[in-house]
Order: structure tokens, then C-alpha cells, then sequence
């Protein structure tokens, strides 16, 4: 079954789907949409090192877009506002890693592959890293799910609770990374914050409880990885775009439906 | 033993000093109120108590085992997060929905379980923040203007709430607060801060003491005594007749 790469692109954007819905519920409950970009362009930093360095882009991609999250939770509060500091990063980190790309002679690189995916041509190496990437991000956030909750509705109530807002921002930080990592394959570094973002943002009208939102964000991710796949392999499209396109017109039609659901 | 307190503690923001040698400490039981202008560290004292602010100098201690709830200045919930009232008490875990369901009857909220947080009211905001800080039966409840946006019969009615709930419970509360004169009356001890520990005690010492005079003026004096009409049970009467008639800078 895992021969057809079409079935191994639906498992992979499936396993992204489901690593991105609590994670990306928690980028917009947290207004960190910024930051989820700026963590996703600098992985195209990772990717060049760790094609000079022949080290697996996986292990390139986490580390640099770790260092970048990290990076931004620093230097925020240090005199400019969170949006012109996460847009200076974000697109620096971005120029910087196509600059240095275009140093690596020798190596012939598919560079469009890295910024918008490339899906159809998933491995079963890169199923394994994708599901197992997933599935510590989901499994990371199911743990801590509710000290993150706390944290993300206000900080000093999660100190009162025993708990510390700046370790949980870490656990939030390492998810990123690690899901940026893993859907470089999927849908690339420029619309990694689209598939954190979108189905969140769409499940939010559908959804009375944090945890009905995520579980729904995660089903609509899905969806649109199937539906997105089906397209691109009917109408020709290119993958990665084509789920993003699917989950903005889910977004679009539960935003229109939402006057009605709040009257519910 | 004191259920928390607060040893020599500074607390510096960069170059600038907002506390300095700060000692207190919360018994079983008492109503504790801070009193102090803006700017005096009120809430960074607090903040620090709880964990939240580190001082440069000097300890917080907790009774091991401590169960604090807290009530905070104010909470903004972001409109993307999806919150029912029930589900944002049992945060962080360990309360049952029975449990849940109790504090907002004790907080005088009952039956806003399914409700979104988003379409409360102030005054039902503030009381589910309360029953949120009571869930877990905490020994000491600490609030830092929990009052804010409220009219006065609501934050008086706030206030009568407190009260009675140190009575039921035994809990210790320790509160910041600028309507003085509600505050005073209901208080076991007051402490006046400006950056340091200016003066505490009884609210009859401290709205004699010339430290305090002299950071809210006489008009709050004027109208503890305004209120201690209803409340003849403390009395102490002798230094406060000479301005029993300037109300006018009573309500901060």
C-alpha cells in the first residue's frame, strides 16, 4: 500500500494535519502568527547547511528554525514592537537562507521543492519522520496541554498554578521547530503557517471548547490534505498549494456560516 | 506560622527600584489590605508572593503545601479561544465539575457553567474570576483590585462577598485595593505602600498615621469615619473628628 505515492503524500499531509491543529490553535489563541513564520522561513536556512554540511535536512531544518524561535522569544520586549521584529527576522532569515543556497555548487538542489513542498515525492523514510515528528509534537502538547492553556490565558494565573509560563513558551518553541521541520516536505517553508494557522482559524466559529477547536482544526487539516491531494492529481495543480487552497475555502465558508452558529 | 510572607524583599525593573525592603507576612485567617498610590508597587508585591516576579533582594516563603487563589488585575481572553466558564475553572486540572459547580456558588455566580467567558458581564467576570481563585479551597486568596470596572453597589457587594467567605472558609485574604474606604472598614490589618512599607496595622491606626495622611490627604479618613457609622463595633473615635466633613476625595 505504502508502494502508490499517492497513498504515502496522503499520509504524510495527514500526519502534518494532525501535529499542526493543536500546535496552530495555540499559534492564533497566542497571536503567534508571525512567529510560526518566522520560525518556517529560517528553515530554509537549515536546509542549505544541512546540504553543505550533508547532514539530514531534518536535523538542519529543527535546529535552525529552534534557533530562530528562540532567538525571537529573546530579544521580544527589548524596544520593538513583536510584528517589525518578527517581520525583520522572518524575511532576513528567508533571504539569507535562498543567498546561501546559491553558494552550494555541486549539489544540484530543487530549490521550489523546499519552499512550496514537494509531497508527491514522500518516501517512506520521510513518512517515518514526518509520523514520528507528529507524533512527539502531538503527543508534547497533549501532555502539557493544560499548564499551556493556563499560560496562554494569562501568565501570572499559570504562576499562581504552580506553573512557569516562560518553560511552557519553550514547549511551544520546540513544537514549532519540529513541525516546521517535518512539513518542509508537505507544503515548504513558505506555507508552513498557512496549514498551523487556517484550520485553526476555520474550526473557531464550529468550536465552544479549546479542545473541540484543535480536534476540529486536526479534521479539517486532514480533509484538506485529502481533498487538496485529489485535486492536484485531477486538475494538475501543484500539491502542497493546492491543500492550502482547500483549507482557506473551509476557513471562508465556516466564517461566513459563523454569524449563524453564534446565534446558536 | 504565617501562611505566606515576604522577607526584606526588593524588587528592581532594570535601574528603576519599584520595592525596597518589604516585609510581611499573612496569618491563618486575616484580611490583609494594601493600600498605596500608583506607581507604589502594589501589584509587583503581589506579583512577587505568587512567584511571578523574582526579587533582586530578599525571600517569599510559602507554608509547604500552600493552596493559593488568585485573582488578577485584570484578564484579557483572546476572542480566537473558545472558553466555557466550567472548563476555565477546572484550569489547570484536579477540579471536578462538582467541585466547579460549587465555587460558583460560592462566588455568588451559579449556572454559568456552559456560558462563554467572552459573553460575560463585568461584574459576572470578575465573580468567575473569584470562583476560579476559590476552586481549589486555597488557604490564602489574594486580589489585586478585583474590583476594577465595577460600580460601587457592585464592588461593595464584591467586598460583603469576601467577607463572608473568610468566615465559611477560614481562608486568609490579602487584596489590593483603591476604594479605601469599603476596603478599610473590611479589613484586619492595612498596610500602606509607596515603594516601601510606610505604615500597617488596624485601619483606625493606619488612617491616623501621618504617612498615610499624607499620601491620600484626610478626605479617606473622613469617610472611613462615614462608614464606621454603620459599623460601631470598632471604636476608636478620638483622632478623627476634625474631618468628618471632607468627603469630597473619599472614593481614591
Amino acid at each position: 500500500m505504502l508502494d502508490d505515492f499517492m497513498v504515502r503524500a496522503t499520509l504524510a499531509g495527514i500526519g502534518v494535519a494532525l501535529a499542526a491543529a493543536p500546535l496552530g490553535s495555540f499559534v492564533v489563541w497566542r497571536r503567534m502568527a508571525y512567529f510560526g513564520d518566522a520560525t518556517a522561513h529560517a528553515a530554509i536556512l537549515g536546509v542549505a547547511l544541512a546540504l553543505s554540511l550533508q547532514i539530514s535536512i531534518f536535523a538542519g531544518a529543527t535546529a535552525v528554525a529552534l534557533l530562530m524561535a528562540v532567538t525571537v522569544t529573546r530579544l521580544s520586549g527589548r524596544g520593538y514592537a513583536m510584528d517589525t521584529l518578527l517581520g525583520v527576522l522572518a524575511h532576513s532569515a528567508l533571504a539569507f537562507g535562498l543567498v546561501a543556497v546559491s553558494f552550494l555548487s555541486g549539489i544540484r538542489i530543487d530549490l521550489m521543492a523546499y519552499l512550496f513542498g514537494d509531497i508527491l515525492s514522500v518516501s517512506k523514510a520521510d513518512l517515518a519522520v514526518i509520523w514520528g515528528g507528529a507524533s512527539l509534537v502531538a503527543g508534547l502538547i497533549a501532555w502539557r496541554w493544560s499548564a499551556l492553556l493556563t499560560t496562554t490565558l494569562n501568565d501570572d494565573l499559570a504562576h499562581a498554578s504552580g506553573i512557569d509560563p516562560k518553560r511552557e513558551q519553550m514547549v511551544l518553541t520546540l513544537a514549532l521547530a519540529v513541525t516546521v521541520a517535518v512539513a518542509i516536505k508537505v507544503v515548504g517553508v513558505l506555507l508552513i503557517a498557512a496549514m498551523l494557522i487556517v484550520p485553526a482559524a476555520a474550526a473557531r466559529p464550529l468550536s465552544r471548547t479549546p479542545e473541540a477547536m484543535a480536534l476540529i482544526a486536526a479534521l479539517i487539516g486532514s480533509v484538506s490534505a485529502v481533498a487538496g491531494l485529489s485535486g492536484a492529481y485531477m486538475l494538475d495543480t501543484p500539491a502542497g498549494p493546492s491543500i492550502v487552497c482547500v483549507a482557506a475555502i473551509v476557513f471562508a465558508l465556516t466564517s461566513l456560516l459563523s454569524p449563524a452558529l453564534a446565534r446558536r | 506560622m504565617s501562611l505566606i510572607s515576604a522577607e526584606g524583599v526588593s524588587i528592581r525593573y532594570g535601574a528603576k527600584t519599584v520595592l525596597s525592603n518589604v516585609s510581611l507576612a499573612i496569618a491563618p485567617g486575616e484580611i490583609v489590605t494594601i493600600v498605596g498610590p500608583n506607581g507604589s508597587g502594589k501589584t509587583s508585591l503581589l506579583r512577587a508572593l505568587i512567584g511571578a516576579t523574582a526579587p533582586s533582594k530578599g525571600r517569599v516563603r510559602h507554608q509547604p503545601g500552600l493552596r493559593v487563589g488568585y485573582v488578577p488585575q485584570s484578564l484579557h481572553i483572546d476572542p480566537t479561544l473558545p472558553m466555557p466558564v466550567g472548563r476555565f475553572l477546572r484550569l489547570p486540572g484536579g477540579i471536578s465539575r462538582a467541585e466547579a459547580r460549587a465555587a460558583l456558588e460560592r462566588a455568588g455566580v451559579q449556572g454559568l457553567e456552559d456560558q462563554q467567558m467572552s459573553a460575560l458581564s463585568g461584574g459576572q467576570f470578575q465573580r468567575v474570576l473569584l470562583a476560579r481563585a476559590l476552586a481549589n479551597r486555597p488557604q490564602v486568596l489574594l486580589l489585586d483590585e478585583a474590583t476594577r470596572g465595577l460600580d460601587q453597589p457592585g464592588s461593595a457587594a464584591f467586598y460583603r462577598r469576601i467577607e463572608e467567605l473568610r468566615r465559611e472558609t477560614g481562608c486568609a485574604v490579602l487584596m489590593i485595593s483603591h476604594e479605601l474606604h469599603v476596603v478599610m472598614a473590611a479589613s484586619d490589618r492595612v498596610i500602606c505602600l509607596n515603594g516601601h512599607v510606610c505604615c500597617e496595622g488596624t485601619p483606625d491606626v493606619v488612617s491616623s498615621a501621618p504617612e498615610y495622611r499624607a499620601l491620600f490627604g484626610t478626605g479617606t479618613g473622613g469617610a472611613l469615619a462615614l462608614y464606621r457609622h454603620e459599623h460601631t463595633h470598632r471604636h476608636d473615635h478620638d483622632h478623627d473628628h476634625d474631618h468628618a466633613h471632607d468627603h469630597s476625595e473619599a472614593a481614591e
